[in-house]
């Protein structure tokens, strides 16, 4: 806790290219086992940041820490340079209310692996929901804005459909939809296609890679290999709660320093499943 | 495999042009089926004829009872709107209880604890006539002012005892009012618990969805949670109805006369053919349910809507896809 604060003041949020993310010294445990020890990472404007790693990492933990859906234990995470979760005045942090968390949070778009679609909302009223709700849209400029994001996504003849009636892959387009449509600075991404059958994943990566051509800053935990290396500006290799090593794709990847790094990818390698060059192929 | 499936008797086709064409099986045969249909029929003739052949049924008058003016009037007010009325505030009230039952204020948890305890507890006659009768003994007013004011204006010696404004309470609470509160208080308490179920029923995801998405926890609970819940919610309610409906003859107890078994037996008894003052009442309250059963299928449809369809292209069979219930996704 002390470290993370001094940490906090001294590289301060001011150095002159503020990254969009700054993750400084993160904690977190789950009932008394640590998940998360002392995560450092900054994320520049527009740059694209894939995790890897095996289960039970921290990956998600981390991701979900940024969007405040986790609270952290220790150290500090700032988003476009505003702390994440408190208030600090004094020297003093001051847990922030719920209003002011749903504000922050709406400034960051989350896309999850089980989709979490409204199943009782068609699609486009998946998509409409929050910017009437949050952002006092009319449903007027929410609908078309709506039909606009399901035809980036590919699915505008599919507008009236209820969750139920898409497959996976529809249905997590509707949802990196429905996440776009608060206009998010950032977007998270928790194994987005971990819950797909493997010729559903090609549309939902396809979405994704349109979506960092055009200069969406993304943190993506994934296991999709060929995406990592085609679409991330860098690489993150995570393992037991911290962060082991990290780069260009192409060095951590094709040339990995650690020993973990390197059995982690050789397994995912042997695995067929997982196997990146076949979503690269779609 | 078609040489190795040799279960049969017959020799397995092996040519080309012989493959297997349509099935046209004969079904298994249900002989104990029809034993127990006849059985039923013949009991059913029995009782049927019983109807017809015993007199006391006394359906002529029956169905006079049935339209008497203070049947028809205790019907409408005290079995019709007394349900109606007390249902939807004990929904209104449970949904309440049940949502902070579920929140993170421990003072509001622990009071919507305190009244599921104590209401599910007293038997709806018992807090029936608590209300009616008691209540107003205890409390012949209500007065509206400064907690302990009267006490205090007495220790001050006060002229003005700091009410603002006083209800007689043996007014509203002798009546139909009364007895529409008291059930209400009672349907709440469990309503509560049905409310808690179904809400505890939506996927985490769907809050974490909403609250990734900016939405307060108070859109979060009216415009994700509880449109999902009411698909669990709905049923057991339409249930609760039907209960209620029955339970408005309770109200003899706060005393309501103007209530739809009272007013049929007090004619039976009063003709002294007490059949046809029964039979009247069982009819109307048959009635009454079997059109909300009706009510509560599109209901249910309603709220299911986005579940319980299979994929792509079974929107045609909506309707009847539907019929099967609580199956959903």
């Amino acid at each position: 806790m002390t470290t993370a604060s001094t940490a906090g003041q001294a590289s301060g949020p001011a150095t002159p290219p503020a990254p969009l993310v700054r993750a400084l010294n993160v904690h977190k445990a789950f009932h008394g086992t640590e998940v998360l020890k002392g995560i450092d990472l900054d994320v520049a404007r527009g740059e694209v940041v894939c995790l890897l790693g095996p289960s039970g990492s921290g990956k998600t933990t981390f991701l979900r820490c940024i969007n405040l859906l986790e609270r952290i234990d220790g150290g500090r995470i700032w988003v476009d340079g505003e702390l994440m979760g408190y208030a600090e005045k004094g020297g003093h942090l001051y847990e922030l209310p719920d209003k002011k968390l749903a504000a922050q949070r709406r400034e960051i778009g989350m896309v999850f692996q089980r989709f979490n679609l409204f199943p009782h909302l068609t699609a486009v009223a998946n998509i409409m929901e929050a910017p009437v709700l949050v952002r006092g849209l009319d449903k007027a400029t929410a609908r078309a804005r709506a039909m606009q994001l399901l035809e980036q996504v590919g699915l505008a003849d599919r507008a009236d459909a209820y969750p139920g009636q898409l497959s996976g892959g529809q249905q997590q387009r509707v949802a990196i939809a429905r996440a776009l449509a608060m206009d998010p600075k950032l977007m998270l991404f928790d194994e987005p296609t971990s819950a797909l059958d493997p010729e559903l994943v090609g549309d939902v990566l396809a979405v994704m890679r349109e979506l960092a051509r055009d200069g969406m800053t993304m943190i993506v935990v994934t296991h999709e290999m060929g995406f990592a290396r085609e679409v991330a500006d860098r690489v993150v290799f995570m393992d037991g709660g911290v962060v082991v090593e990290q780069g260009p794709p192409k060095e951590v990847i094709g040339n990995p320093q650690h020993e973990r790094t390197r059995t982690f990818l050789a397994r995912m390698r042997d695995d067929p499943a997982t196997d990146g060059d076949q979503a690269l192929s779609l | 495999m078609t040489e190795q499936a040799s279960a049969g008797q017959a020799p397995l086709p092996t040519e080309h042009d012989d493959r297997p064409g349509a099935i046209h099986a004969r079904p298994v045969r249900h002989p104990l089926r029809w034993v127990g249909a006849v059985v039923i029929l013949v009991l059913a003739a029995m009782l049927v004829s019983s109807f017809v052949t015993n007199p006391r049924w006394d359906w002529g008058l029956a169905g006079e009872v049935m339209i008497q003016r203070p049947v028809l009037n205790g019907l409408l007010m005290g079995t019709i709107v007394a349900t109606v009325a007390s249902m939807v505030l004990g929904v209104a009230l449970g949904t309440a209880i049940a949502v902070a039952r579920l929140s993170t204020n421990p003072v509001l948890r622990m009071l919507s604890f305190v009244y599921t305890w104590f209401f599910r507890a007293v038997p709806r006659y018992v807090l029936l006539a608590m209300i009616g009768v008691g209540l107003g003994y205890l409390y012949s007013t209500l007065d509206l002012g400064i907690p302990f004011g009267q006490q205090i204006a007495g220790a001050l010696g006060l002229s003005h005892d700091l009410t603002f404004y006083s209800l007689d309470v043996r007014a509203i609470t002798g009546g139909l009012v009364g007895g529409i509160m008291g059930l209400a208080l009672s349907e709440a308490a469990y309503m509560a618990e049905i409310a808690r179920a179904g809400i505890l029923s939506v996927d985490k995801g769907q809050t974490e969805a909403a609250e990734a998405l900016g939405l307060s926890r108070a859109q979060t609970m009216r415009r994700i949670v509880l449109p999902q819940a009411m698909r669990v919610i709905v049923p057991p309610t339409g249930n609760e109805t039907i209960a209620m409906i029955k339970d408005t003859s309770l109200l003899t107890a706060v005393p309501v006369i103007t209530e739809l078994y009272f007013q049929t037996s007090q004619i039976g008894v009063r003709t002294y053919r007490i059949m046809a003052g029964f039979v009247a009442a069982t009819v109307w309250y048959l009635i009454v349910c079997s059109v909300l059963m009706i009510v509560q299928s599109y209901v249910e449809r309603y709220f299911g809507r986005g579940f319980g369809q299979a994929r792509v292209g079974r929107q045609t069979n909506r309707r009847f896809a539907r019929g099967g219930g609580m199956g959903g996704a």
